[in-house]
């Protein structure tokens, strides 16, 4: 997985609470035995209509929100199906960063795992940073090394991460590999209950 | 004294592997239950980088999502046919065992885990799909994973995982006639919202949840997701033991009433501590309905469906009004005069015998609304070959109901099962969200019992005030 330590990029703002994984991606779309290609079906419902057209009325389909890398939202982020699509919908439509009140708990794990970094701020900052981005274009740098938000007009903010996540990020470090470094342990363990 | 533990922090350190601090742990895995849709990719994973799966014995594979439940063998949509044949070669390549489609073994993964008896109390067991946790009821440590984590499982047979904390959802008093355990869960989701659980583990507790039968205990840990937590589950007694006793992957006579010795060891210590409690008395819940487009939007049967004034603040008003919109209701009108045009009875939190065998007594002797259109759609092959020795499939043909072949079918509408658009579905499933059903379909959780009454009526219908003609 690509390593991510800092990011600047121009920010999505998703008004709303308790977006669950059946919005980020609908199952239709879940079929595929491969993990890429499902950026083109991320907010299905909100962005096509029920003929595949584009809905104006849905703000990521606006010219101004094209390249964005970073989506913030509302609390809860995520809640629902245990899908991995989710974060491999918002990786491939271009999503390195999520910031939001709270998550999930399986939607968070899979993003760290897919490197996307899940941020969380305070539902204060998070409301400004909407604010913001709702009112114009608006870039954030987001810095995983420092642990911090921050733009160039001032605003700054820091965030927390366990360190084991962080790492696995920063190093862009796949899971199985490190656990492997650890196989004479689970062989002990199976030898002392099997 | 040993210091008083509950049956989560028992589970947990019965499997760590590997301990740092302020690290998670690494956990041993006992049961890992895979199905088609979440697994192809972790199947690939290993492929790519020449690994196999550790312990092939300790992983169950079945397909259930995307199964056809009419005709067998008329998978229409092309995808899902691949996804299935897939799952097939991976578990004939990885050595994994797999109950496929046309295996009497097959059904909903979480119907058939207990089923077979491989899910056991104080076992850890992980599947890619965020309903695990409703093998808790049975006191084990169950939680939905994504696919890298499917794929981690199949390689080695750990996970890593931060400890829990401890949420105690204690409920006391007793549950009222006509009252079931998905009344129960939503009235708990409807009273402390959507997000409770999130960062927890749930142990249920108190008066009401004992003397539930394991198909109620499981009904309720099924939902512990929808409150946010990714495992919620009940100690272990004598309910879970007999309900084991006999089934294939236990072991028997002297061996199982040791093992069942052991099991009941595990039930939370008297003085033990959790990081939350919160309480809920059993007496003062009705059946429910869910009028929303989260299982939190729940009200009792005999309310009226919120109004936008009714949020507390601007967000909350937003919520209930897009919720409003979606669902085409106004606000202010009596849940019980809103009509229906489906009825869902099936998926993994009201597809067992026991949910089937009560749903059909309220049904016995009445017909389906004509304006309704009604499908039960049993967990397994087993439940569908069961209840069919009992008749139970008789009684839903003669009022109306299609009686269906064992998947997931209309809960999350994979395969052809699906609600069109703008309809309204009275369904026994766990999630109401937008588009679940189907695109721009309406979903509305009940109890089987609830769904059985809609069915009749045409709407939503206080199943405490129907005729009951069974004597079953
Ligand atoms: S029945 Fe529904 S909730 Fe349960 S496993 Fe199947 S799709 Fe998921």
């Amino acid at each position: 997985m690509e390593p991510i330590r800092k990011h600047e990029g121009l920010v999505f703002p998703l008004n709303r609470a308790n977006v669950d994984t059946d919005q980020i991606i609908p199952k239709q779309f879940l079929k595929r035995i491969s993990r890429q290609g499902f950026g083109q079906f991320v907010f299905y419902n909100w962005r096509f209509d029920s003929k595949g057209e584009l809905r104006n009325d849905f703000s990521l389909n606006q010219p101004k929100y094209e390249n964005t890398s970073i989506l913030v939202a509302g609390e809860n982020f995520g809640c629902g199906s245990s899908r991995e699509h989710a974060p491999w919908a918002l990786q491939d439509y271009g999503f390195r960063v999520i910031i939001a009140p709270s998550y999930a708990d399986i939607f968070y794990n899979n993003c760290t795992k897919n490197g996307i970094l899940p941020v969380i701020l305070t539902e204060d900052e998070v409301q400004t940073l909407i604010n913001n981005a709702e009112a114009e274009q608006y870039h954030l740098t987001v810095d995983l090394e420092t642990k911090k938000v921050y733009d160039s007009q001032g605003f700054e903010a820091t965030f927390d991460l366990d360190d084991y996540k962080r790492e696995m990020l920063l190093n862009g470090w796949d899971d199985i590999a490190v656990t492997l470094s650890h196989a004479d342990k689970i062989d002990q363990f199976e030898a002392a209950r099997d | 004294m040993r210091k008083p533990k509950t049956v989560i922090e028992k589970i947990w350190e019965k499997h760590i592997v590997h301990h740092e601090e302020g690290k998670p742990d690494l956990l041993y895995i006992d049961l890992h239950l895979v199905h088609e849709v979440t697994s192809p990719q972790a199947f690939e994973g290993l492929r790519m980088n020449n690994r196999k799966v550790r312990r092939p014995d300790r992983t169950f594979a079945t397909m259930d999502h995307n199964v056809p439940t009419i005709h067998r063998n008329v998978i229409k949509d092309e995808v899902s046919k691949t996804q299935m044949e897939t799952l097939k070669v991976n578990c004939e390549e990885f050595g994994v065992p797999l109950a496929d489609i046309h295996h009497p073994d097959q059904g909903i993964v979480h119907v058939i885990g207990p089923e077979l008896g491989l899910t056991q109390p104080g076992k850890t067991i992980v599947c890619g799909d965020s309903h695990t946790s409703t093998h808790g009821a049975f006191g084990a440590l169950a939680f939905g994973i994504g696919t890298s984590e499917v794929e981690h499982v199949l390689a080695t047979q750990t996970i890593w995982q931060a400890k829990p904390k401890t949420l105690n959802v204690k409920v006391d008093g007793k549950l009222g006639k006509g009252v079931t355990a998905k009344d129960l869960i939503l009235a708990i989701i409807g009273k402390f919202g959507v997000k409770f659980g999130t960062g927890y583990v749930i142990e249920y507790t108190g008066e009401a949840v004992r003397s539930l039968s394991m198909e109620g205990r499981m009904t309720v840990c099924n939902m512990s997701i929808e409150a946010g937590a990714r495992a919620g589950l009940i100690s272990p007694d004598d309910t879970t033991v007999e309900f084991l006793r006999g089934r294939r992957h236990v072991p028997e006579g002297e061996a199982f009433d040791q093992l069942a010795e052991e099991w009941k060891a595990l039930a939370t210590d008297e003085g033990a501590v959790y990081d939350e409690t919160v309480e809920i008395n059993a007496e003062e819940i009705e059946p429910q309905v869910t009028w929303g487009t989260n299982p939190g939007m729940c009200i009792p049967v005999s309310e009226t469906v919120p109004t936008v004034e009714d949020g507390t603040n601007e967000n909350e008003k937003e919520e209930i009004k897009r919720a409003l919109e979606y669902m085409g209701l106004k606000g202010g009108e009596p849940i019980d005069s809103v009509p229906i045009e489906h009825v869902f009875i099936g998926s993994c939190t009201n597809s067992r015998l026991a949910d089937l065998r009560k749903a059909s007594e309220i049904v016995k002797g009445h017909k389906v609304n004509p304006n309704v259109r009604a499908i039960v759609v049993p967990g397994s092959h087993s439940v569908k070959a069961q209840a069919e020795a009992e008749g139970i499939d008789v009684i839903f043909k003669e009022a109306g109901f299609e009686w269906r072949e064992a998947g997931c079918s209309m809960c999350l509408a994979m395969n052809d099962d699906v609600v069109p658009e703008g309809e309204r579905c009275a369904s026994t499933s766990n999630r109401n969200f937008e588009g679940r059903q189907g695109t721009g379909a309406r979903t509305h959780l009940v109890s089987p019992e609830m769904a059985a009454a809609a069915a009749i009526k045409g709407h939503f219908y206080d199943v405490r005030h129907l005729d009951v003609h069974a004597t079953i």
